[in-house]
């Protein structure tokens, strides 16, 4: 019995591609997903240990474009893809330096750089946002002194709308952000009840801020600097309590004979009522 | 879609364009770069990186440019520089490190039916990729764009920077490099 004998490449300069059909080979699978998540047009979604418990993490080669909490991966992708309209994938893990830099701003460092992929948001969304990333781990500014920071004192309101569509909470720390009479106010990732977990888990006291925002203490002053600060700036938590003054207003402490920080600004708030 | 409804889709949308780009091209560029380097690992990395620098310039480019480009050379200008810059930072053995039927890269041949044709198909695949790897650089880079990838010689001209008698040339030599290195009783049914 004879076999055929198989096709043989042919070597002929005349013919163009005489030797594709032996040594040309397709890529795997894994490359045109790699290619289109490098320039940002699919995402991965991976989960990470928060204070709030296990969120999702959207990424592509552009930066973070999404936390959320949710159920599982498959509804955190799927909302994440109907949100953006990019094929998104689950992953086992974030890239290690993303997973690194998120955990070490997570834990406080303040010049950590993390990459974000904000397309499609507003100039006055990303301008909110920004602001919101000076404010330091374990202190907390009223919505009126962001407003007042990027030029827009008089929205107050719309400072608090962007920050409820901020996309990456957590990373932008849109939960140090509060009420201008000082109460905590809403929270987008789970409502305020995370709220007052995260700024805890910051080291400060949720409930012993409303307190003083109730009392009246909107800010915080002292007798040996003669300087008035955001209750909670670095600045005005290392004062003794012997030395220690509250104000209702800047106006108030102005007339005292104290002036606002130059680290926490306190100015915002005459600017923002 | 062919190259020209690409360039002019591009031009107007890359965003919703790109990923077609890719499907049409990623197979030539990772061909390229795999015979080009003998090494599938570092073939998927420069057709990754080719096609992400590819998408980072057409973002910077006028539409009329896009508009203007010839996708085929230009992709594989983009690998064949990648190539060349790894060779050079780390020099690569003339022979792949594992044969790659081994390592499950390879696609199974056409006719899956007759396992005596497979084998003979992937022992020959094997031999010519070792054999073309042995090839210096000037000779194996315009075999490869001109067989394994089907480049014109304008094309190719194009992707080396070098007059079409020139390139010509070195595919023929290079072919003819290859004719002598097979043994002799294949000689001439290989170039028939």
């Amino acid at each position: 019995m004879s076999t055929i004998p198989a096709p043989r490449p042919r070597l002929s300069d005349d013919l163009p591609g005489g030797l594709h059909d032996v040594l040309a080979t397709p890529a795997p699978i894994h490359v045109r997903e790699q290619v289109l998540v490098d320039v940002g047009l699919a995402d991965r979604m991976a989960p990470i240990d928060s204070p709030l418990g296990t969120l999702w993490v959207a990424w592509n080669g552009r930066g973070v474009s999404e936390v959320e909490q949710a159920e599982n991966g498959a509804e955190a992708a799927a909302r994440h893809e109907a949100w953006t309209g990019r094929r998104t994938t689950i992953a086992d893990a974030l890239p290690g330096h993303l997973a690194a830099t998120i955990e070490r701003r997570l834990a406080g460092e303040t010049h950590v750089r993390i990459p974000l992929d904000l397309r499609g948001r507003t100039e006055f969304e990303v301008a909110v946002w920004t602001k919101a990333l000076e404010i330091p781990r374990g202190e907390v500014r009223p919505y009126g002194w962001i407003a007042a920071e990027i030029g827009r004192p008089k929205a107050v309101r719309a400072v608090g709308t962007a920050l409820g569509h901020n996309p990456v909470p957590l990373i932008v720390p849109c939960h140090r952000v509060v009420r201008t009479d000082g109460t905590i106010g809403q929270y987008s990732l789970g409502g305020p009840r995370n709220k007052r977990t995260i700024l805890a888990a910051e080291g400060l006291d949720p409930v012993a801020l409303e307190d003083a925002a109730r009392r009246g203490e909107r800010l915080s002053g002292s007798t040996t600097t003669k300087i008035a600060c955001w209750p909670t700036c670095r600045h005005a938590r290392r004062v003794k309590d012997r030395y220690r003054v509250s104000f209702r207003s800047l106006r108030e402490a102005r007339a005292r004979g104290y002036r606002p920080c130059k680290v926490c600004r306190p100015t915002a708030i005459e600017a923002a009522a | 879609m062919d190259d020209s409804e690409l360039t002019d889709r591009l031009s107007r949308d890359l965003d919703g364009t790109f990923e077609h780009l890719v499907e049409a091209h990623v197979d030539r560029c990772f061909s390229i770069a795999l015979r080009v380097l003998g090494n599938p690992h570092d073939a998927e990395e420069v057709a990754q990186d080719a096609l992400v620098r590819a998408y980072r310039a057409l973002g910077g480019y006028e539409p009329q440019r896009i508009r203007e480009l010839r996708l085929r050379a230009w992709l594989a200008t983009i690998v064949v520089n990648l190539c060349r810059n790894r060779v050079r930072r780390h020099p690569v053995p003339t022979t792949p490190i594992e044969p790659l039927v081994e390592t499950g890269r390879e696609p199974a041949a056409s006719d899956a039916s007759d396992p005596a044709r497979i084998a003979s198909v992937a022992a020959d695949r094997e031999r010519l990729a070792g054999l073309l790897a042995t090839l210096p650089d000037r000779y194996r880079i315009p075999v490869v764009l001109r067989h394994v990838d089907d480049l014109s010689y304008a094309e190719l001209a194009e992707v080396l920077g070098r007059p079409e008698g020139t390139v010509k040339a070195q595919v023929s030599r290079g072919l003819a490099m290859l004719r002598a290195a097979l043994p002799a009783n294949e000689l001439e049914e290989l170039t028939a």
